[in-house]
Order: structure tokens, then C-alpha cells, then sequence
């Protein structure tokens, strides 16, 4: 009877354990979360009037961006970097003799709203430019109808491949985006602990069911190993595991220079808290999971991970971009005010470079375009992915400091 | 007694000497294997049965809950490893909110540092035990106590049920938050390495090569988890109300013949079980420094396995069959691979119940008519 009981119950427990497995990670942090500052109430450009031609002397470009839904502050972040750099290029006298006309739409985040939004402004609006969305699954869908219909289409944020891909792999070649995905960051990081750290031997700790951390460290040992560096361990765990123990007896076994664990906040604490105490003194190096607000400076202190931008480069563009964000909007910029402010400059850049605000033309523009923006020198590869810099930051006696700005 | 036919798992027992053969063939390849990648470096091996032996002694307190609740009552109590995460809460806002680590300095200003800390910490301990024991307290009250009488399958689903209460209800924004929150501890780390004699390891640098490292938090885990045990031992075997559970365990209809307040023992029971869990609680979350509201499954899961092992009702299996698979966790993590740890756990669990369905100590199924 008992055996019975026991044997249903042994069942019971693989299957709840199966069942644990499958729930998400409690924090997903996606490229650039970053809680945005205070919402200023920036006048929405009214653009109402139905325009079916063109008035010669102005521009339209959209901005399509999430300013309800899950992520508002994202969108806000978003619309406001953008807005800027158009209120700059105005004030310059625009772009090709025209000034900049914006039309700002709420996408949501979602798939059928920005489908919409993304259609009125093409349609009704006559707009042949569009900024926008933050969020992946928002931006692949614009991305079909900006490609159907030739229009230009630059995300400032959406880290997921798909966006500049076709089904069949090749390019979108009128969809760009501002943002590096995520395996570049790896190769950022094996870059800097080979040059800056003069790191030779790593070890790499990573999730193997995270698409996320599995692609950054993949990426890291690549470059890692292709220039002269030796991975000299690598161990992977669960988003289940809480006792780091055995895999930071083998860290400390190996003796490695720097240990590359590209996680997000919550596991890099627990790993670096327990690091800690078996002695381990090779920094840890991770990618931007680690950009939280929750960090564990304490215990990941020393630590270095990759980020998108600092307000505390001391590039003059940087400080410029951030001094005159304050002024406009009494805040610090975030990463996505950021990289929308970079998206819409490059797009401007672009039209003026092609000499004709035509799509067809502007668009192979920007793929040959280098640019200098906040977050770096940008041009593009063949899939529309931007080659640019990356910031290091590390985590020095509780404040994250910034170090160096690596290029690829 | 109820005849039942013999079911597929007692058709697979019947061949038990053949499952007997392929424990010692497969417990004769890991001590082989263990042994040879041991020689390799024999002090990754000494720091991994160290590492083992933290979580091992953890895990006992917490698989010594379902023990005794098992052996009197006839229930897994599956909210047990809940219970667990409520303790681990309770210090954490006991710590971090209040400060109660330090009350003994807040009050009198010239005690010596050490002396508050570590009876603010015994006080953080002792409340989040008191804590949990009113919680499993109220909760074989409300869930468990009406279904004495039912079938033993409708109390497991409700503990399943109770489980499932206490994580989400503590998911809820206004009571844990769904959040991974840094534990503050309530003590100083320090660090020892173990090297021609015992040495301490300064913060920030690198102990020398060969040397097995260990922290203060072991040393707490292991003292406070033997002390609790001896006690819970002296109120088994020595006390009255020991006496008591013994014999509800034993035959519960007579045992009330006998005068005793079944139901009183019950409770009592449970209370232990869970005072246990939550000094787990405070113990674990120490040791790995992060409460989260389903931080409970996993720990919970393991130490029922370690119960099953070491032969459900049996206080000297749970602590046995918890140090076995505190050692089985991180050897098959430090030289097999980090995710096949709880497959090898749970392997172990099909074995035991395959050869041995009473676990190492277990006694054989007394049948009452």
C-alpha cells in the first residue's frame, strides 16, 4: 500500500519538477530595460491633418512607440530621444532645405496595434520614414509592411534577429536597427578582457536553456579562443540552482583570469556572492543582464559587464547629448532615449547623404553610412546589424563606474 | 488490509535480486569513477565532500520535517518545503527591516559586538522558528486535520494544494513580491582555508593552491543542524510527549485508548517539523544569499528524496539518506555535469524504491488489520 503511494508520489514529484522547469525565469531583462526617468509631458507633435501630398518644405518621418501597454516608460524614453534629435536637425535648418515634420503613433508593444499604427501613418499620413518599435515582437511585424511597401524602417532597441531577416535569412533591406544584438556583446567582452584586462585564461559559466547567456558566451569563447586567449573551463547550470558550490570549486581550481558569466542580476549575485567566499579573485565579466537596479554591488563587486551607453563617457558627444537631454527634460537619459536619439539621427543623416527623401535611395544610404552617435561609430553589416562600440562598466565599491568603450 | 493484485511496480520487485546486482554494479562505477577523478586532485575533492557537506546538512533538517510528520500522521507534507521559504522570509525582514540581529546592542550599548550578533541571530532563528511552527500549526488545522478520516490520497492533494497557496500567495505584491531579494546576513562572512593548519583568508585575495576553503556559515550550519537534531532526539526519546509520538506513530486507536491527545500530538508534531524547516530556511538562505517565493521546491523536493532514502518515518534515515544526497548533488555537479545533478538525484530515489522501498533505515511495512 505504502509502496503504491510512494511510487505515485515519486511520479508526482518528477512531474512537478518538470513543471518547475517550465516556469519562466521570474526576471526577464531584456537589452534595455532600464527604468525610465520622470515622464516629462512632451507636447505630442500634432500631425492630424490628412496628408495625401506632400507640402514641399517638410518631412515626415514616424515614431512609433509602446507609450501604453507593458512597457509606457520605454516608449516615453523612446519618443523623447527621437524627438530631440529632429528638434536639432530643425534648428540647423533641417534636412535637404525641408524641415522635419514628426508623426508619433502608440504601438503598445504588441503586434496588431503596431500593425496599425504602422499602416495609418503610411497610408493616411504619407510618412516614408518610420522610428520605432522598442519591442521585438512590435517591430517584426512593421518590419513585413515597411519591406512590402518600401519604406524605411530603423528600431532603435529590438534586439531579435528576425527583424532585419527575411524567413529565408536574408536581409530586409529597408529594415535597420541602432542596437547590437546579443551575441556582440560577448565579442565585446572577450575583446576587453584580452586587450584591457590582459586576460589569457577564462572561464565561462552560463545557463545552457538561456537563449540569451548561451549566445553571449558562445560568442565570448569564439572570440576569446580566436585571439590567443584559452578557455580553460566551462560549466553550465540551471536558472533552478542555487548552490554554486561545486562548479566555484572547479573556478578555483582552474585559476582563471576572468570568469565570463553573462547572466542576468539574480543568478550573478548568488554566483558572486558564493564566489566570494571560496576565495575566488578573478573578476567576473557579464553582458547587460547585470544592468539592474537590483544588483548585488556588494558581493559583485569588481565585476565588469557590457552596456549599450554611459552618461559617463567623456566622449563630447556623450556629454553634450546628456546636458541637453537634462535641459529639455529635467532627467538623466536612459539607454533607450539613447539609442531612439542615435536611430533618428542616423536616419536623418541618411536621407541627407542620399540627397532625396526617396525610401529606394535612403535606404542604401544608411547601409553604407558611418556615423557618429552617443553610443558609438556606427555602420552596418550585411544584415543590418549595427558594428559599433560597446561601453564596459564595473562595479567599484557600490557605484557602476564606466571604463572604456570597446570597439569590435 | 486490502488485497490488491500485484501491481507493475510489485511485478518489477518480485525481480528485485536483479535491480539488487545493478545498484552494486552502478554503486561500484561511481565510486570508481569518483575515485579516479579524486586522484586526479585530491583537494577539488576534499572542497567538493566540504561543499556537499553544507548542503547536505540542510537538507536534513528539512527532510527531518517530513520524517516525523510521515511517521505519525501518514502524510507527505508537500507544503513543508514552503514552510521553509516562510522562514527563510521571516529573517530576511527580521534583518534587513528591523535590525533585529542587533537588538542586544541597540539595548545596551556596551555589549561587545560579537556577543549582540550572535544572540541577535539566535533571536532572528528562534522567531522564525516559532513562526513556521505557528504556521503549520494553523495550517494541519485548516487543511489537513478535516481529511484525517479521508483517503490518504485526498490529503496529499490538499498539501499539494497548500503548497501551491503559500508560494503564490506570497508571490503577491503586498506580502513577499514576486522579486530575487538579496538576503542580508545577519553575520560577518569570514573565510579559513585549510592548508598545514588552518588559516584565514584575508577578502580580495586568492588562497594558495591545494587548499580546501570553508566559511564560518559551515561551520554555523553543521553545529546548528547537529544541535537541533540531538534535541529533537532528546524530545523523541526521552521526553513525554517523545513517548507520545512514538506510540501515535506506532497504533493511533490505541494510543488514544491509552489517554493520549492524539490530536494535541499531531499538532505538536507538525510544529516541530516546520520549527526545523525554518532554521533550514534561515540556514540556506545564509548560505546562499537570495529569498525568492518558490526558493522552497527545489530544497524541499530534494530533502523529501533524502527522507525517502534514507526510509520515511526513520529520523536517523533523514539525516543519513540528507548527507548522502547532499554528496551525491555536488559530486555528480563537480565531476559529472551541473545539470544532470537532480536527474542523478532523482535517479537515486527510482533505485531506492526499486531495491528498497523502506529506504536505508526503514522498517519493514508493520501491517494492522
Amino acid at each position: 500500500m505504502s509502496k503504491r503511494i510512494l511510487v505515485i508520489v515519486s511520479i508526482l514529484v518528477l512531474a512537478s519538477l518538470v513543471l518547475a522547469a517550465c516556469q519562466p525565469a521570474a526576471t526577464e531583462a531584456p537589452a534595455v530595460e532600464e527604468p525610465a526617468a520622470e515622464e516629462p509631458a512632451a507636447e505630442e507633435p500634432a500631425a492630424e491633418e490628412p496628408a495625401a501630398e506632400e507640402p514641399a518644405g517638410t518631412l515626415k518621418i514616424a515614431i512609433l512607440a509602446p507609450l501604453s501597454g507593458s512597457v509606457p516608460t520605454f516608449g516615453v524614453s523612446t519618443r523623447d530621444g527621437a524627438l530631440l534629435a529632429i528638434k536639432e536637425w530643425n534648428e540647423k535648418g533641417g534636412v535637404l532645405g525641408m524641415q522635419i515634420e514628426t508623426v508619433v503613433e502608440d504601438s503598445q508593444c504588441e503586434a496588431d496595434p503596431s500593425v496599425n499604427a504602422a499602416n495609418k501613418v503610411i497610408d493616411q499620413d504619407g510618412v516614408k520614414f518610420i522610428i520605432g518599435e522598442v519591442c521585438s515582437k512590435a517591430s517584426i511585424p512593421i518590419s513585413e509592411i515597411a519591406q512590402e511597401k518600401g519604406i524605411v524602417q530603423i528600431s532603435p532597441t529590438s534586439t531579435n534577429e528576425t527583424v532585419t531577416l527575411k524567413a529565408d535569412g536574408s536581409t530586409k533591406e529597408y529594415v535597420f536597427r541602432a542596437c547590437f544584438i546579443d551575441p556582440f556583446q560577448g565579442k565585446v567582452g572577450a575583446k576587453f578582457a584580452l586587450d584591457n584586462l590582459g586576460a589569457k585564461n577564462a572561464f565561462i559559466l552560463f545557463d545552457q536553456g538561456n537563449d540569451y547567456v548561451r549566445g553571449l558566451a558562445e560568442a565570448f569563447e569564439a572570440t576569446f579562443t580566436d585571439n590567443g586567449g584559452t578557455v580553460v573551463g566551462k560549466e553550465t547550470y540551471t536558472v533552478q540552482d542555487t548552490d554554486f558550490s561545486a562548479i566555484l570549486a572547479k573556478v578555483s581550481e582552474a585559476n582563471p583570469d576572468v570568469v565570463y558569466l553573462p547572466d542576468y542580476y539574480n543568478i550573478i549575485n548568488l554566483v558572486t556572492a558564493q564566489a566570494k567566499e571560496k576565495g575566488i579573485t578573478a573578476p567576473f565579466m557579464g553582458g547587460d543582464g547585470w544592468d539592474s537596479a537590483d544588483l548585488d554591488r556588494a558581493a559583485s563587486d569588481g565585476g565588469y559587464y557590457t552596456n549599450h551607453y554611459s552618461d559617463q563617457d567623456t566622449r563630447q558627444i556623450v556629454q553634450d547629448w546628456v546636458s541637453n537631454y537634462e535641459a529639455e527634460y529635467g532627467a538623466v537619459p536612459d539607454a533607450l532615449a539613447t539609442l531612439a536619439y542615435d536611430a533618428a539621427n542616423l536616419l536623418i543623416a541618411a536621407i541627407e547623404e542620399a540627397g532625396e527623401a526617396d525610401p529606394a535611395k535612403v535606404k542604401d544610404s544608411l547601409a553604407a553610412i558611418s556615423w557618429e552617435g552617443v553610443s558609438g561609430t556606427i555602420t552596418y553589416d550585411e544584415f543590418h546589424n549595427p558594428i559599433k562600440a560597446a561601453v564596459i562598466l564595473q562595479v567599484k565599491d557600490g557605484e557602476i563606474v564606466y571604463v572604456a568603450t570597446v570597439a569590435p | 488490509m486490502e488485497i490488491t493484485s500485484p501491481s507493475f511496480g510489485q511485478r518489477i520487485i518480485q525481480g528485485r535480486w536483479i535491480g539488487k546486482i545493478a545498484l552494486v554494479l552502478v554503486s561500484l562505477l561511481t565510486i570508481w569513477w569518483v575515485g579516479n577523478k579524486a586522484a586526479q586532485s585530491p583537494s577539488l575533492f576534499y572542497q567538493q565532500i566540504v561543499n556537499g557537506l553544507q548542503l547536505g546538512f540542510v537538507y536534513a533538517l528539512i527532510a527531518l520535517g517530513y520524517t516525523m510528520v510521515y511517521g505519525i500522521v501518514k502524510l507527505i507534507n508537500f507544503a513543508h518545503g514552503d514552510v521553509f521559504m516562510v522562514g527563510a522570509f521571516v529573517s530576511y525582514y527580521a534583518v534587513s527591516k528591523f535590525s533585529l540581529h542587533v537588538w542586544p546592542s541597540t539595548i545596551f550599548p556596551n555589549i561587545s559586538p560579537i556577543i549582540s550578533v550572535v544572540l541577535g541571530t539566535i533571536t532572528v532563528a528562534i522567531l522564525s522558528m516559532v513562526i513556521c511552527a505557528l504556521l503549520a500549526i494553523v495550517i494541519e488545522r485548516i487543511a489537513y486535520k478535516p481529511l484525517r478520516n479521508a483517503p490518504r490520497i485526498s490529503a496529499l492533494i490538499t498539501a499539494i494544494g497548500v503548497s501551491f497557496f503559500l508560494e503564490y500567495f506570497g508571490a503577491l505584491d503586498f506580502v513577499f513580491t514576486p522579486n530575487f531579494i538579496t538576503y542580508k546576513r545577519p553575520f560577518q562572512i569570514s573565510i579559513w582555508y585549510l592548508k598545514d593548519g588552518f588559516h584565514k583568508l584575508e577578502s580580495g585575495t586568492a588562497a594558495p593552491d591545494g587548499s580546501i576553503i570553508f566559511s564560518n556559515i559551515l561551520i554555523i550550519i553543521i553545529l546548528a543542524s547537529l544541535l537541533l537534531v540531538l534535541g529533537l532526539n532528546f524530545i523523541v526519546m526521552r521526553t513525554k510527549i517523545g513517548k507520545a509520538m512514538r506510540a501515535s506513530s506506532y497504533d493511533k486507536p490505541t494510543a488514544r485508548l491509552m489517554g493520549i491527545n492524539v490530536d494535541g500530538v499531531i499538532s505538536i508534531t507538525f510544529a516541530i517539523g516546520a520549527a526545523l524547516a525554518g532554521a533550514a530556511g534561515i540556514l540556506y538562505a545564509t548560505a546562499y544569499p537570495q529569498v525568492f517565493f518558490w526558493m522552497g521546491i527545489t530544497p524541499g523536493l530534494k530533502a523529501f528524496i533524502a527522507a525517502v532514502l534514507g526510509g520515511i518515518g526513520s529520523i536517523p534515515g533523514a539525516f543519513v539518506g540528507a548527507l548522502i544526497m547532499g554528496q551525491a548533488e555536488v559530486l555528480s555537479a563537480g565531476y559529472i555535469s551541473t545539470p544532470m545533478r537532480d536527474a542523478i538525484a532523482f535517479a537515486i530515489l527510482i533505485l531506492v524504491l526499486l531495491v528498497k522501498p523502506t529506504g536505508l533505515y526503514g522498517e519493514p511495512e508493520r501491517e494492522k488489520a
